[in-house]
C-alpha cells in the first residue's frame, strides 16, 4: 500500500499543475479567440454580441474584404515580413558570433563587452529613441525600413548573445578540439560545428525576438511612418479613426497579422521545446 | 620519419605550474604510454604535444622539425579523446571524411580512405549511422577511425578505452596493439589501466606531478624502478613499503631491520650506504608466499581475504601495525584472523633511501621485450 502512495500524490500533483495550466491557456487564447471568432461577423453581429460564435446570418466577409481590396495590405504585410525575418537573421547570425566570440575567446575587452550585453538586456532601448531618430534623420535612414531593422537588430541582439552563450558553453570542449585537430578553421568551426549543435537555441531566440518585432507600433511610427513603409501594426491604425473604427478591417487584419508568427512557430515549436528543456535535464 | 622530441617542456596556467620541465625522446613507430596519478598533467603534455594549448617554455619537435608555435592540424597529429568528441550531427562517413574534406582532398581519395580505415576497424556497416545509434564501442574505433584516415604521423589517445567495459576494453586494446603494428606510427597514449600500460607499452613514462619520474621499458619500470614513487606506481596490487634501518653492509648485499623487528637481506647495490640509515624495505604482493620455501620470513596476521578466482589477496596486519597485501594460490584456504608465516626471495627486494631513490638492485631478472628477445635469439 506504501508503494501506492507515492503514485496518486504525483497524480494529484498533476493534476493540479495541468489545471493551472488549462486555465492559463484559456485566458491566454480567450482574446485571439475573440479577435478571430468577431473577425467572420458582420458589424451588427459583432456588437450585438461579441462572444457568439458567427452563424449563417451574421457571418460575414467584409472585413477581409475591406482589407485585402481597399487598403495597401499586403505592401504593410510584406513591409513587416523584410523587416522581422531580416531582422532575426541578423539578431542569429551577429548573436551566435559574437556568444561564440565571448566564450570562446579571451581577449581585451572581453568581459567588458559582456558587461555591456548585460546592460543591453536590462535597459529597455526606447528610453534611447530621441537619439536613434536624431542617428537615424543624420543617416538619412528615417523612412525606411533599413531604419527599423537596424533598431530592431540593436534591440535583439543582447538577449540573444546571453541565451547562445548559455548553450555554447555546454559544447563540449572536446569537439572543438576534435575539430581543430582535423584542421578546420575557426570560422567554419562556427558554421558547421557550433551553429547546427545550437539550433534549438537559435530557434528559441528567433521566436523571442520576432515576437515584439513583429507587434510593435513605437519604433514604426516613430522611424518609418510614411506610406509605403508602413507594417502591419501601424496599417492597421488606418482602420481606427478619431470617432468611426472599422472593427470589421481591424479584427479581420489581426487575424491575418497573426498567421505567419504561428506560422513560424510551428517551424521551430519542435526545436523551441527541444532548446527550453534540454539543459534543464542533465 | 616522426621522432618527437620534448626538451624542457613546461606550462603553467597564470601562475600555477603545471608542468616542470618534461625531457622525453620518443622514436619513430614507438609506442609511449604516459601513466600518473590524477592530475598529474598527462592531458596537459598530450594537448602540448597536440597543439590545443601553448607551450610556456621549452622546444617542442616532431620529425625533427620546431613545431610550438604551429596549429593543430600543421604538425601531423591526430588525437583521441576520452569522450570521443565525434560530430554528432554528422553520420559516421561524415565524421571520418570531415579532415581529408578540409584539406581539399578529392571525393574518390577519401571515399578510399574512409573504407579502408572502416574496414581496418570493422566499421564498414555504419558508415550512414549517428554516433548516437552506435555503442560505446564503436563510437570509439569510429574516433580511432578518424585519427587513422589522416594518416598521422603521431597519434595521440587520452584515456581511450576508460569509458567501454571490461571485455570490450581487452577488446580493443588487443585490437589498438595490432593496428600499430599496422600502422607503424608513432602513439602516445595516456591510461589509469596497469594492464594496458604494460601490455601495449614499448616504453612506459610515469609522472608525477608535473615531472617524469622514469621512463622505460614496462618490465625495466616493474623489476628497476628508480624511485619508490614508481615502485607503488607500477604493479597491482602495489608494491608493500615497510620503514627500516640498515642494520649491516655485506660486500653483495644489505642486512634490513625492519620497524617490525624481523632482519632481512637486500641484494642491492650498497655503495652509499651507511650504518642505521633509514631506508623503506619494498616487496610486491605477488613475490610473498604462504610456504616456508623462501629464505626470508616476515609474521603478520589476516585482516581481510579477497578470492578472485585465480588468486587470492590476503591483506595482512604485521606487529607494528604496518598493513601489507599478498598475492597467493587462489586454493588458499587461509581464512582472517589467522596468524601466517610469509616467505619471499632476497632477490625480490627492493630498498628505497631516505629521499625515496632505489637502490640499484642486481639480481632482478630479465628485463627485455618480447621485440628485443626475439631478436637476441635469432642471432643466437
Ligand atoms: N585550463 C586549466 N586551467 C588551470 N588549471 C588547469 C587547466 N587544465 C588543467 N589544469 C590543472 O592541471 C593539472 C593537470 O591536469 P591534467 O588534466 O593534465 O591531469 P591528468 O594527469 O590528465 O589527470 P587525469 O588522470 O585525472 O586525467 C590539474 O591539477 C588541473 O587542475
Ligand atoms: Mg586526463
Amino acid at each position: 500500500m506504501n508503494f501506492a502512495l507515492p503514485m496518486k500524490h504525483n497524480r494529484g500533483k498533476a493534476l493540479v499543475t495541468h489545471a493551472v495550466l488549462l486555465t492559463y491557456t484559456l485566458i491566454a487564447l480567450f482574446p485571439i479567440f475573440v479577435v478571430i471568432v468577431n473577425s467572420f461577423k458582420s458589424r451588427k453581429a459583432i456588437f450585438n454580441d461579441p462572444l457568439a460564435l458567427p452563424t449563417t446570418e451574421t457571418f460575414s466577409l467584409v472585413g477581409f474584404e475591406e482589407v485585402l481590396l481597399r487598403s495597401e495590405f499586403d505592401v504593410f504585410f510584406s513591409n513587416s515580413l523584410i523587416v522581422s525575418v531580416s531582422s532575426i537573421f541578423f539578431v542569429l547570425l551577429f548573436g551566435a558570433m559574437m556568444a561564440w566570440a565571448l566564450t570562446e575567446y579571451s581577449f581585451k575587452g572581453n568581459l567588458l563587452i559582456g558587461m555591456l550585453v548585460a546592460m543591453g538586456i536590462m535597459i529597455p532601448i526606447r528610453l534611447g529613441t530621441v537619439s536613434i531618430l536624431e542617428l537615424m534623420s543624420s543617416l538619412h535612414l528615417v523612412n525606411t525600413l533599413w531604419a527599423l531593422i537596424f533598431v530592431y537588430i540593436a534591440q535583439g541582439l543582447p538577449l540573444a548573445v546571453y541565451i547562445l552563450s548559455e548553450f555554447i558553453k555546454q559544447v563540449p570542449k572536446e569537439l572543438k578540439e576534435a575539430a581543430r585537430c582535423d584542421g578546420v578553421s575557426e570560422i567554419k568551426i562556427f558554421f558547421t560545428i557550433i551553429l547546427p549543435l545550437i539550433r534549438p537555441a537559435m530557434a528559441t531566440v528567433a521566436v523571442f525576438t520576432m515576437i515584439p518585432i513583429w507587434n510593435d507600433l513605437w519604433f514604426p511610427l516613430i522611424l518609418a511612418p510614411s506610406d509605403g513603409n508602413q507594417t502591419i501594426t501601424l496599417g492597421v491604425q488606418q482602420f481606427v479613426g478619431q470617432y468611426v473604427t472599422d472593427w470589421n478591417s481591424v479584427l479581420a487584419s489581426l487575424t491575418l497579422a497573426i498567421v505567419p508568427v504561428l506560422i513560424l512557430y510551428m517551424i521551430f515549436s519542435r526545436q523551441l521545446i527541444r532548446g527550453l528543456t534540454s539543459g534543464a535535464v542533465k | 620519419m616522426a621522432d618527437v622530441k620534448l626538451n624542457n617542456i613546461k606550462k603553467s596556467y597564470g601562475n600555477v605550474n603545471i608542468l616542470h620541465g618534461i625531457d622525453l625522446d620518443i622514436k619513430h613507430g614507438e609506442f609511449v604510454v604516459l601513466v600518473g596519478s590524477s592530475g598529474c598533467g598527462k592531458s596537459t603534455l598530450l594537448r602540448l604535444i597536440a597543439g590545443l594549448d601553448e607551450i610556456s617554455d621549452g622546444q617542442l619537435q616532431i620529425g625533427g622539425e620546431l613545431v610550438n608555435d604551429l596549429p593543430p592540424a600543421k604538425r601531423g597529429v591526430a588525437m583521441v579523446f576520452q569522450s570521443y568528441a565525434l560530430y554528432p550531427h554528422m553520420n559516421v562517413k561524415k565524421n571520418m571524411s570531415y579532415g581529408l574534406k578540409i584539406a581539399g582532398k578529392d571525393q574518390a581519395f577519401i571515399s578510399e580512405k574512409v573504407e579502408q580505415a572502416a574496414k581496418t576497424l570493422h566499421i564498414d556497416h555504419l558508415l550512414q549511422r549517428l554516433p548516437r545509434e552506435l555503442s560505446g564501442g564503436q563510437r570509439q574505433r569510429v574516433a580511432i577511425g578518424r585519427a587513422i584516415v589522416r594518416d598521422p604521423k603521431v597519434f595521440l589517445f587520452d584515456e581511450p578505452l576508460s569509458n567501454l567495459d571490461a571485455a570490450l576494453r581487452v577488446q580493443t586494446r588487443v585490437e589498438i596493439g595490432k593496428l600499430h603494428q599496422k600502422l607503424g606510427a608513432t602513439i602516445i597514449y595516456v591510461t589509469h589501466d596497469q594492464t594496458e600500460a604494460m601490455t601495449l607499452g614499448d616504453k612506459i613514462v610515469v609522472m608525477n606531478e608535473g615531472r617524469v619520474e622514469q621512463c622505460g621499458t614496462p618490465l625495466e619500470l616493474y623489476q628497476h624502478p628508480r624511485t619508490q614513487f614508481v615502485g607503488g606506481f607500477i604493479g597491482s596490487p602495489k608494491m608493500n613499503f615497510i620503514a627500516g634501518k640498515v642494520h649491516s653492509i655485506e660486500a653483495d648485499h644489505l642486512v634490513l631491520r625492519l620497524s617490525t623487528g624481523a632482519i632481512t637481506k637486500a641484494f642491492v647495490d650498497v655503495a652509499g650506504c651507511n650504518l642505521d640509515d633509514d631506508v623503506t624495505f619494498g616487496i610486491r604482493p605477488e613475490h610473498l608466499s604462504e610456504e616456508s620455501d623462501k629464505a626470508e620470513r616476515l609474521s603478520a596476521s589476516v585482516s581481510l581475504v579477497e578470492q578472485l578466482g585465480e588468486a587470492s589477496y590476503l591483506y595482512l596486519s604485521l606487529s607494528d601495525g604496518t598493513e601489507m597485501v599478498m598475492r597467493t594460490s587462489g586454493e588458499s584456504t587461509t581464512t582472517i584472523g589467522e596468524t601466517i608465516e610469509v616467505s619471499f626471495d632476497a632477490q625480490n627486494v627492493h630498498v628505497f633511501n631516505a629521499d625515496g631513490l632505489a637502490l640499484k638492485r642486481h639480481r632482478a631478472g630479465n628485463t627485455k621485450s618480447p621485440a628485443e628477445l626475439a631478436r637476441l635469439k635469432a642471432i643466437a
